[in-house]
């Protein structure tokens, strides 16, 4: 199907269950149980998966076909946000022109810093995508101010002069993004028993085009142009040797990977209109490549696994507080509730970042393919218990 | 070359896919029959607390968090009632707001606006919050007003001093009764006149973003005012940790009184830098070179130890003050927790005693209502003597405090002295003035 | 003129504290090969042994004062720490008022050893992987240091100051007949880091287990194939780096108030130091740490400023390219180094 072998086709379609059923699978407890806060099913945070997941699909072309380390991908997500919010303030609330501008300009972006950056390779090109990120974010954030807003974010306010668009609605507020009328922040909420899911237009928006740039993503590692990228990595001087020049290879890779970025960010101020210069700091451009590598380098699923992880953790984890955990042992006697909560306590809440840290050790020393790596372990595991052989012939590689 | 061709079949493909997904959401409607945004209709009411507890503010976020816990505690009937005891206005009962208990969650704003918002989103779409508060720096507030003003919650600041937030950027459904640039100017200005004279050359350091922009304006200009002379006016970068290079040169600019308008961490080392090269004993034009650092922090301040010694600043409010209200928030905080409390956790903890009393005023939760109550609010009672929540841009307008760092302190917590109460007729302005322009209210949103 | 000596003496002191932490992470770079980014945590647990041994010695008993009253209205407990009712009240306060120098005979041995864990408990098992796993395993160690620290002692900078008589300013330029006065700390600072720096020089060059440790950067192999344990010298010279970023953080305690995220805040400028000055090279790595910190100084003067608006905020960024595109392994980047 869409021009995939039956492999693939497989996996795109478990993604788009994945995505579209999204509310129901993120939602699994009921809304009064204990458990609830463990629930991920709300708009804003189903809409962080999956814009994140665009971010680390399109980071993983660049990194997990060419080897090319980039630690200023952010950059291009703070660009594409910034461009979209001031179409918002400039042109209209929808988001279409939005989002195509800021693939535009972040691919833009991205040429130039790729053309440059690319002239060296190995850490010496990481720290170079580092550098223009950095710079892209101190001025940002202080000297480029009329154009970001600086520390405060671009926002939208009440006197914009949109041009298709009014600068206030009648009652006075800043109207909403929308697409073509429908508004991105509506929601359907849907009762069953004890379980409410939300279904939010703008999440679908998202996902659809999660899909679409996954899609776009499998098509790439697939082509000749991907089989190329795959040889850059392996061994780019072999490559020189055969009088083929690979850097137009890599910079549209560094381009595609751009505008991927930038699709993310014009999203993310789709969503909720601001666009914030910490987006661009490397901690931003550092998160991504964790993304890439906890969910598995290389591979085609592993990046929005890695994106959803860590996003989970920062979401749900540093929300739980003592209050929450002694509502969850209360059954137990007082003596030992107050222990197990002590124990607890330190990797919750203001310390979800230490949780998050030792999960990322556990799962690079136990799973150096990262999470995919866990997966393929499970299913193998799961087809000894089965009695089948084990020698395992249809095993999904990763790309590397 | 083929690939190119095939993408863009491929990109034709998902965009009929993308076309007949979104003949699909005419279902979906705005909201539901809710007559407000997360109207609370069982015997409880969620109130959404999005503090900093992790990164550089985090144990201001710790402490803000800690009052928060006991203003819900007093709400509830727990507790000694702490200043609901001498609260001006009588319309909380101790039983939670409007008979419903009042529960609440919490989330982390890393001192990020994206992730302060993605935290407070989550706590109005998921946990059902009727009113997120917290915050510990005013690009976070702003950020985070903005988006209760769009959801239709109501947004009481924490701290937050930039001009802005009752500015250019002010929204109707938010609040703030922490103090501002202005006004630290307004009440600074007198007291180092008195103390410096009217004849000095500042120099001042800025931390290079909004706050700091318009502290260092409000500053300059009730400086000036006074007939001082501004020598220089150089923005630091945020992430600078060493500002040696920046204090180097005051050395042989002339001034004799630095202004160092930093916040947190960019104060603790700049002022320790600033010591360390021999300001504070230095004599220019035959006059003692002061420092003054125009916002404190006291759980700040405490990292630059012995540095902050005679050194002026303001702060909003200070748990030595002697007035009932702030004698009663003291001991019920220090009893429970063993510490004082901070400016933030004094600022947090009355913002959730004025939006609970405005809710019971208002019978409502409604945030129109709400917001309602609180415009033009007289209260008395919680430790800042008579206060005004203003109308026009949602500004509460109380004494100011200016302190200063003291000699021979008792106690690792007693490191600031207040010199002089400044009255909250002083630090009032008009609410078109300069500063304050270019933005509007706009009107209370519901979410309806 | 004044300003302009008194900015290069700013720089190399600023250098200095660069030069040291991207010396011992080219130590990591140059033997093992291994991209650590929990360096930046060394040089925070460095600073942190100067907060625990000043709160060590400031150890106090109390003693309820019935004339004073506390925040709370009750008798005020006084404290009067342990050393000072040992050795009486002058020693003990001079004791605890150089609890940093005494901090860096406790850093050296407690560095060693974290080094030490380091390398045999986690990184050893990272040598052959890709550098993308060691950057995330790193990271993570980096995380979790860095939340431990704050666990125990908040996240609010803590102030460790210098010994009396070393605070304070000189004046450096009574010598040339000029008015340069400077804080001594930082001067004391620049000379530490230069002693440092000329030792683990001096160590290498001049030593046989510097020599066989050169021989292993250049080429591990074959000095395996001799019949040397170079694995063993390799975990030394790791918990040599580790302790050569303690000492950098002891020492910068009094600078600037230490906090649980100074690490990561050094982090990034660390890397950019190390590569500037070619990866694998010693020498590199100082000469980039000292030239970067002086044009960073001169970056802040106001005049420049004023030709270019914020040029402070970039000015590392903008060099770090310039010499990356005109010299393509830094200043002195051997070929081959982390090039793939």
């Amino acid at each position: 199907m869409f021009g995939l072998d039956n492999k693939d086709t497989r996996m795109l379609l478990v993604v788009a269950v994945l995505t579209l059923c999204a509310p129901f699978i993120l939602n699994p407890f009921p809304t009064d149980s204990a458990m609830a806060q463990f629930n991920a099913g709300y708009p804003d945070l189903m809409q962080r998966f999956v814009i994140f997941g665009i971010f680390a699909v399109g980071f993983n072309i660049l990194f997990g076909l060419t080897g090319y380390l980039s630690f200023g991908h952010a950059a291009f997500l703070g660009v594409g946000s910034y461009s979209a919010v001031w179409m918002f303030k400039l042109l209209s609330m929808n988001v279409v022109p939005a989002i195509l501008l800021s693939v535009v300009i972040s691919g833009l972006f991205a040429l130039v810093i790729g053309f440059v950056s690319l002239r060296r390779s190995g850490i010496y090109f990481s720290i170079l995508t580092l550098a223009f990120a950095q710079m892209s974010f101190n001025l940002a954030y202080s000297v480029l101010t009329p154009i970001t807003n600086g520390e405060t974010g671009l926002q939208l306010t009440l006197d914009d002069p949109r041009i298709l668009g009014v600068s206030a609605t009648a009652d006075g507020s800043i109207p909403v993004t929308s697409l073509f009328g429908l508004e991105m922040r509506s929601t359907f909420e849907m009762v069953v028993g004890p379980w409410a899911f939300q279904f939010n237009a703008g999440y679908y928006l998202c996902a659809l085009i999660l899909l679409a740039a996954f899609y776009l993503s499998i098509r790439i590692f697939r082509s000749p142009f991907g089989m190329m990228l795959r040889a850059v990595k392996s061994n780019q001087q072999r490559m020189n040797y055969t009088g083929l020049n690979t850097k137009p290879y890599t910079l549209a890779a560094f381009v595609i990977s751009g505008m991927y970025a930038g699709l993310a960010g014009g999203l993310m101020a789709s969503m909720d209109p601001l666009a914030g210069a910490e987006r661009m700091q490397w901690t931003a451009s550092g998160e991504v490549v964790l993304m890439t590598i906890l969910g598995g380098a290389g591979t085609l699923i592993g990046p929005v696994l890695g994106a959803g992880f860590i996003k989970y953790f920062e979401n749900i984890f540093s929300k739980i507080n003592d209050n929450v955990l002694h509502s969850w042992f209360s059954f137990m006697p007082d003596g030992i509730e107050d222990f197990v909560v002590f124990i607890i306590h330190p990797f919750i809440g203001k310390g979800w970042h230490l949780t998050l840290g030792i999960l990322f050790m556990l799962v690079v020393v136990f799973l150096p393919g990262g999470l995919v790596e866990g997966g393929q372990r499970i299913a193998k595991w799961a087809k000894k218990r089965k009695g089948k052989d084990s020698a395992t012939p249809g095993k999904t590689t990763p790309a590397e | 070359m083929s690939k190119s061709d095939l993408s863009r079949r491929g990109v034709l493909k998902s965009g009929a896919l993308a076309g007949t997904g979104l003949a699909l959401p005419t279902i979906f409607t705005a909201s539901s029959a809710a007559a407000f945004t997360n109207e609370p209709t069982g015997s409880s009411v969620t109130l959404g607390f999005n503090v900093p507890q992790t990164g550089p503010y985090a144990d201001e976020g710790a402490d803000e968090l800690r009052a928060y816990q006991l203003a819900v505690e007093h709400l509830n009937g727990g507790g000694d009632g702490g200043m609901m005891n001498t609260f001006s206005s009588k319309a909380l009962q101790g039983n939670g707001i409007l008979g419903k208990e009042v529960k609440f969650v919490t989330g982390d704003t890393q001192t990020k606006s994206d992730a302060a918002r993605a935290s407070a989103k989550s706590m109005i779409e998921k946990d059902g919050a009727v009113m997120i508060t917290g915050g510990s720096s005013s690009g976070v507030a702003i950020a985070v007003q903005g988006l209760c003003q769009e959801a239709g919650v109501i947004f009481m600041a924490g701290l937050t001093h930039s001009n802005d937030t009752t500015g250019k950027d002010k929204k109707a459904n938010g609040f703030r009764h922490f103090f501002n640039g202005y006004m630290s100017g307004a009440a600074l200005a007198p007291v180092l006149k008195n103390l410096y004279g009217t004849d000095r050359n500042a120099y001042h350091l800025t931390a290079d973003y909004t706050w700091g922009w318009t502290q260092e304006e409000s500053i300059a200009a009730a400086t000036e005012a006074l007939g001082w002379n501004t020598v220089n006016k150089v923005r630091t970068p945020l992430a600078a940790t060493d500002f040696s290079s920046y204090i180097a040169p005051v050395l042989n600019s002339g001034a004799d009184v630095l202004v160092l308008n930093h916040y947190g961490g960019n104060m603790v080392n700049s002022l320790t830098n600033a010591v360390q090269f021999g300001l504070r004993e230095k004599v220019v034009n035959g006059k003692d070179f002061e420092i003054v650092v125009p916002l404190y922090s006291r759980l700040m301040a405490k990292g630059a130890g012995a540095n902050v010694k005679g050194i002026h600043g303001s702060t909003n409010w200070h748990w030595s003050l002697q007035d009932e209200g702030s004698a009663a928030f003291v001991r019920s905080f220090g009893t429970k927790y063993g510490f004082p409390p901070s400016q933030a956790a004094h600022t947090v903890y009355c913002q959730t005693l004025l939006y609970a009393d405005a809710v019971s005023r208002a019978g409502s939760f409604n945030p129109c209502a709400v917001a309602e109550a609180l415009e033009g609010f007289e209260f008395d009672g919680l430790g800042n003597g008579k206060t005004l929540y203003r109308a026009e841009d949602h500004q509460c307008f109380k004494d100011v405090l200016v302190v200063r760092g003291k000699e021979n302190p008792t106690s690792e917590f007693d490191l600031l002295e207040v010199v002089e109460v400044t009255p909250a007729a002083q630090v009032t302005y008009p609410a078109d003035h300069p500063m304050f322009a270019g933005g509007a209210l706009g009107s209370c949103n519901s979410g309806a | 003129m004044d300003a302009i000596l008194l900015q290069i003496l700013n720089g190399l002191d600023k250098g200095s504290a660069y030069a040291l932490i991207a010396l011992g992470l080219t130590l990591i770079f140059g033997t093992l090969g291994v991209v650590n980014f929990a360096h930046g945590a060394l040089f925070m647990i460095g600073a942190f042994c100067a907060v625990t041994v000043q709160r060590l010695l400031s150890l106090s008993y109390e003693l309820v004062d019935e004339t004073q009253k506390d925040f709370l209205g009750n008798p005020l407990k006084v404290k009067t720490p342990y050393v000072e009712s040992w050795f009486g009240p002058e020693m003990g306060g001079a004791i605890i008022d150089w609890a940093v120098p005494i901090a860096i005979l406790f850093a050296i041995p407690i560095m060693i050893g974290v080094g030490y864990v380091m390398e045999r408990g986690l990184i050893k098992h990272f040598y052959k992987r890709p550098h993308a796993d060691q950057i995330l395993v790193t990271f993570g160690l980096a995380i979790v240091l860095q939340e431990v620290i704050k666990y125990f002692y908040g996240a609010n900078p803590i102030q460790t100051p210098s010994p009396q008589a070393l605070s304070g300013v000189a004046n450096v330029g009574a010598l040339f007949g000029m008015d340069i006065v400077y804080p001594v700390w930082r001067i004391v600072y620049f000379f530490f880091s230069v002693v440092i720096i000329g030792g683990i020089f001096s160590f290498l060059q001049f030593t046989t287990f510097g020599m066989v440790v050169r021989a292993g950067m250049a080429d591990r192999e074959t000095v395996g194939l001799l019949g040397i344990n170079i694995d063993r010298r390799f975990t030394i010279m790791f918990g040599i780096a580790a302790a050569v970023a303690g000492l950098a953080g002891v020492m910068y305690t009094p600078i600037n108030s230490p906090n649980y995220h100074m690490g990561m805040d050094f982090l990034v400028l660390s890397f950019v130091v190390v590569v500037v000055g070619g990866m694998g090279s010693l020498p590199g790595a100082v000469l980039a740490g000292f030239l970067l910190g002086i044009l960073e100084s001169f970056a802040s003067m106001n005049e420049i400023k004023s030709i270019l608006p914020g040029i402070d905020q970039i000015i590392i960024y903008v060099v770090a390219i310039i010499i990356l595109l005109t010299r393509p392994r830094g200043l002195m980047g051997r070929k081959g180094v982390m090039e793939e």
